[in-house]
């Protein structure tokens, strides 16, 4: 009971004389708002990613690609093959007794961004009748529903609030067909929303090509996806992957989550570092600036650990601030904001997602914050303990 | 020089402060190096690339290919001198995980187009007179223990071959040294004849022309020239300089370029206010110290001198390590970049940034130490 007594009249002590030392302390505070800042911000940037491109999935979805294929862009489904593959056990029917799946095929085409006119790809996809069904999360925000057999697309929100062109009754040339915005359409954030949607066999007679690149079904339930998978799979005219959406979506997000995420890691990891220096710094010399002070309160018989803490304390306290204001900083400026990036290499269509600064996130940066606060503090804190009381009273 | 050890000693006052105020500049300097460095090392590759070349591809989007038709053609356009092509095919050694940048071409004239990729004039021949024949960098032989002579099974998910197989099978015929290329020159070559041949599919569609030309000077207008060869066709072609071409490529990873420079300025902002600070304080701390300089005879600009000079090593020494150890990250790069150096202009960008943060860090106080009244220091006022 005496020791935390000695441990709350010290600190607090400690910290009422901390506004007279503040440009010191400044150091820690701006320091690790900084890191803190920094990585945040950059794991926002995957985090975003990730969301939207995970969201896309659902459990109850299967993709089928041909096998071998890591992505809708490297596979080739011939007609026979998607007519195989929607006839399979475990597709949930509609009322009309058809199965509910849609057969895609995707084309680049050529788009500017808005703010500073770069030319990109983003995919054009052409989809099944069935879609609405499929897709129960594809809402209609603008315009209408494009009509097949007519060259008409609608484009997802995110695509057109990103890209120039992409207006209502807009046109936009891919090869062989000329075509206009006729609707824009949201689908719950996910990375379609980047995308241009049109019907696939439109799509497929513009340029000739009669192949698609996969048939996503809509399954009976997420248990269905077993018996789906096995019924194809024993199918020896059929040479296909199975995946269910949801883990598709993952493969394609890991990659790039795991370069952005070294990226944060080691620029954060690095500036960390210089923050450390810069806590013990300013702790060393709070301590020298107290010496006389700790002295005294020594040689009253306070005990070491109620020094040590004090110390510690205050070093943590600044850090937590420091934390707070870096990831406060990081959520003010980037939380939200619209960017698009290709997703891996050139050549591939665009993502457009947002950065999201998430609680863990900001968890994460306080925990952070809160470790470089302690290392830098420990060693000035054992200084302070350690000090040979009869030895500072003399030497002021 | 006679003050020198006056300033060491000033320097060492305080040895612990020094050598953290010191880490904390090295950590900085170390990464400006780092990222900075890698910056403009992609600069530079798209500066330093060739101007004799243009590239011809699809113009509504480069997946769609071009009719193989179009390079007799495009050879009739004057100031052309050779035309060679990419047909992209992809492909993977043994599994999916281990993609490979396989590309089937015309290696005659590719050759002759990219004169800075070594390559031995026998295995081009033995490539033309091997039908199933493949060049391929020494770097991905290396990598995978290839010999020539060997027979490498290539998976393809797209390009089923006419007996319905998924495996392309290639004789490795010869390798090349692209090592001065510092874009990613594709490594993996095979015959375009092989691949019309061997399809089940898609023949006759090429995905780049690659082109070049006698006069560089001229590189405008000869590019208008081919595309306005394919105006108004069913494949229109788009024509780009090969810088514009990496440019244009560089472009598509958006907006995450201004998020990571915005990086680096919120990196050096932080560790340069840390250390700015301490070294204020350090100086701060010894005004005494100063006084008593003063009165011993020191002249205000040579005390001024002094302090600024103890600024200027530590910082000048610490940003040089930091520097040096940067560079020596960089050969762990070379299978992204390429041959790829410390860029001399980052160097000369750290100097001044070291300069420019001792004056900053050294000029407050040392402006103060020249101000000082030696009565009001001495008493502690």
């Amino acid at each position: 009971m005496k020791m935390l007594r000695q441990i709350s009249s010290v600190t607090t002590m400690n910290l009422r004389s901390l506004p007279q030392r503040w440009s010191t302390s400044l150091v820690i505070v701006i320091g690790i708002a900084g890191v803190v800042a920094v990585l945040v911000s950059v794991l926002a940037m995957s985090t975003g990613m990730i969301k939207t491109l995970n969201s896309a999935g659902r459990d109850d979805r299967a993709i089928v690609l041909r096998n071998g294929s890591a992505s809708e862009m490297g596979s080739v489904l011939l007609r026979d093959a998607v007519r195989t593959i929607v006839d399979a056990p475990g597709i949930k029917r509609d009322a009309e007794g058809k199965p509910i799946a849609s057969a895609e095929t995707i084309r680049m085409a050529t788009v500017h961004k808005k703010g500073d006119g770069a030319e990109v790809n983003i995919p054009l996809r052409g989809v099944g009748q069935q879609v609405q069904a499929l897709r129960p999360e594809l809402k209609i925000l603008q315009g209408r529903m494009f009509n097949p057999a007519v060259n008409e697309l609608i484009v997802g929100k995110a695509a057109h609030a990103q890209f120039k062109g992409l207006g209502l009754g807009d046109q936009l040339h891919t090869r062989g067909a000329t075509w206009t915005v006729v609707g824009v359409f949201a689908s719950g954030g996910d990375s379609h929303e980047s995308e241009l949607l049109t019907d696939a066999e439109t799509l497929n007679s513009t340029d000739g090509r009669a192949a698609f690149q996969n048939v996503i079904v809509l399954l009976d339930s997420p248990a269905a996806f077993q018996r789906f998978k096995d019924a194809l799979s024993a199918n020896p005219a059929l040479a296909v992957d199975v995946s269910r959406e949801s883990e598709y979506y993952r493969r394609q997000s890991e990659v790039i989550g795991k370069v952005i995420g070294i990226i944060a890691y080691v620029v954060g990891g690095i500036m960390a570092v210089g923050a450390i220096f810069g806590a013990l710094n300013t702790m060393y010399s709070a301590v020298s600036a107290r010496l006389k002070e700790i002295a005294t309160l020594r040689a009253l018989g306070f005990g070491a650990t109620a020094m040590v803490l004090s110390v510690l304390v205050e070093a943590l306290l600044l850090a937590l601030l420091g934390g707070i204001i870096g990831a406060g900083l990081a959520w003010l400026f980037f939380n939200g904001n619209m960017v698009s990036s290709a997703t891996s290499g050139p050549g591939q269509g665009q993502l457009v997602f947002q950065l999201s600064v998430s609680l863990q996130l900001v968890a994460l940066g306080i925990v952070w914050a809160c470790v470089i606060g302690l290392v830098g503090g420990l060693f000035p804190a054992i200084r302070a303990a350690r000090l040979p009381v009869a030895e500072a009273l003399r030497s002021v | 020089m006679k003050y020198f050890p006056l300033v060491w000693a000033g320097l060492w006052r305080k040895k612990a402060r020094t050598i953290l105020t010191m880490l904390s500049i090295v950590v900085a300097f170390l990464l400006f190096g780092l990222l900075q460095g890698i910056n403009q090392g992609f600069n530079k590759a798209v500066q330093n690339l060739n101007v004799n070349r243009l590239y011809a591809s699809a113009k509504t989007s480069l997946t769609d290919g071009l009719p193989i038709a179009y390079m007799n053609r495009i050879k009739t356009v004057p100031g052309v001198k050779e035309v060679s092509f990419w047909t992209y095919f992809g492909g993977y050694f043994q599994n999916a995980r281990h993609p490979l940048p396989v590309f089937s071409t015309d290696v005659a004239a590719l050759f002759k187009i990219y004169p800075e990729i070594k390559i031995k004039p026998e295995y081009i021949t033995a490539m033309q007179q091997t039908r199933t024949g493949a060049l391929v960098s020494d770097a991905l032989m290396r990598k995978y223990g290839w010999k020539i002579g060997d027979r490498i099974p290539v998976g393809t998910s797209i390009w089923t071959s006419k007996d319905g197989s998924n495996t392309w099978y290639f004789d490795l015929v010869g390798t090349f040294d692209a090592s001065t290329f510092a874009g990613g020159f594709p490594s993996f070559y095979f015959n375009q004849s092989y691949f019309d041949e061997n399809t089940s599919f898609g023949r006759g569609r090429v995905h780049y022309y690659i082109v070049s030309i006698a006069d560089p000077t001229k590189a405008t207008q000869i590019a208008s020239a081919i595309d306005a060869l394919f105006a108004n066709s069913t494949d229109e072609t788009r024509t780009l300089t090969e810088s514009a071409l990496a440019q244009s490529q560089l472009k598509q990873m958006g907006d995450l370029n201004f998020i990571a420079n915005a990086i680096v300025g919120a990196v050096l902002f932080t560790l340069l206010f840390l250390t700015a600070n301490t070294m204020m304080q350090s100086i701060r701390e010894r005004t005494g110290e100063l006084a008593v300089l003063k009165t011993l005879g020191f002249k205000d600009g040579k005390l001024l001198i002094l302090v600024l000079v103890e600024a200027l090593l530590l910082c000048v020494f610490a940003a040089a390590l930091g520097l040096f150890l940067a560079s020596l990250v960089f050969p762990a790069l070379r299978p992204i970049f390429g041959d790829f150096k410390m860029p001399m202009i980052v160097v000369f960008m750290g100097a001044g940034m070291a300069l420019l943060l001792a004056l900053i860090s050294g000029l407050p106080p040392a402006w103060r130490a020249k101000q000082l009244n030696i009565v009001d220091a001495l008493a502690g006022r």
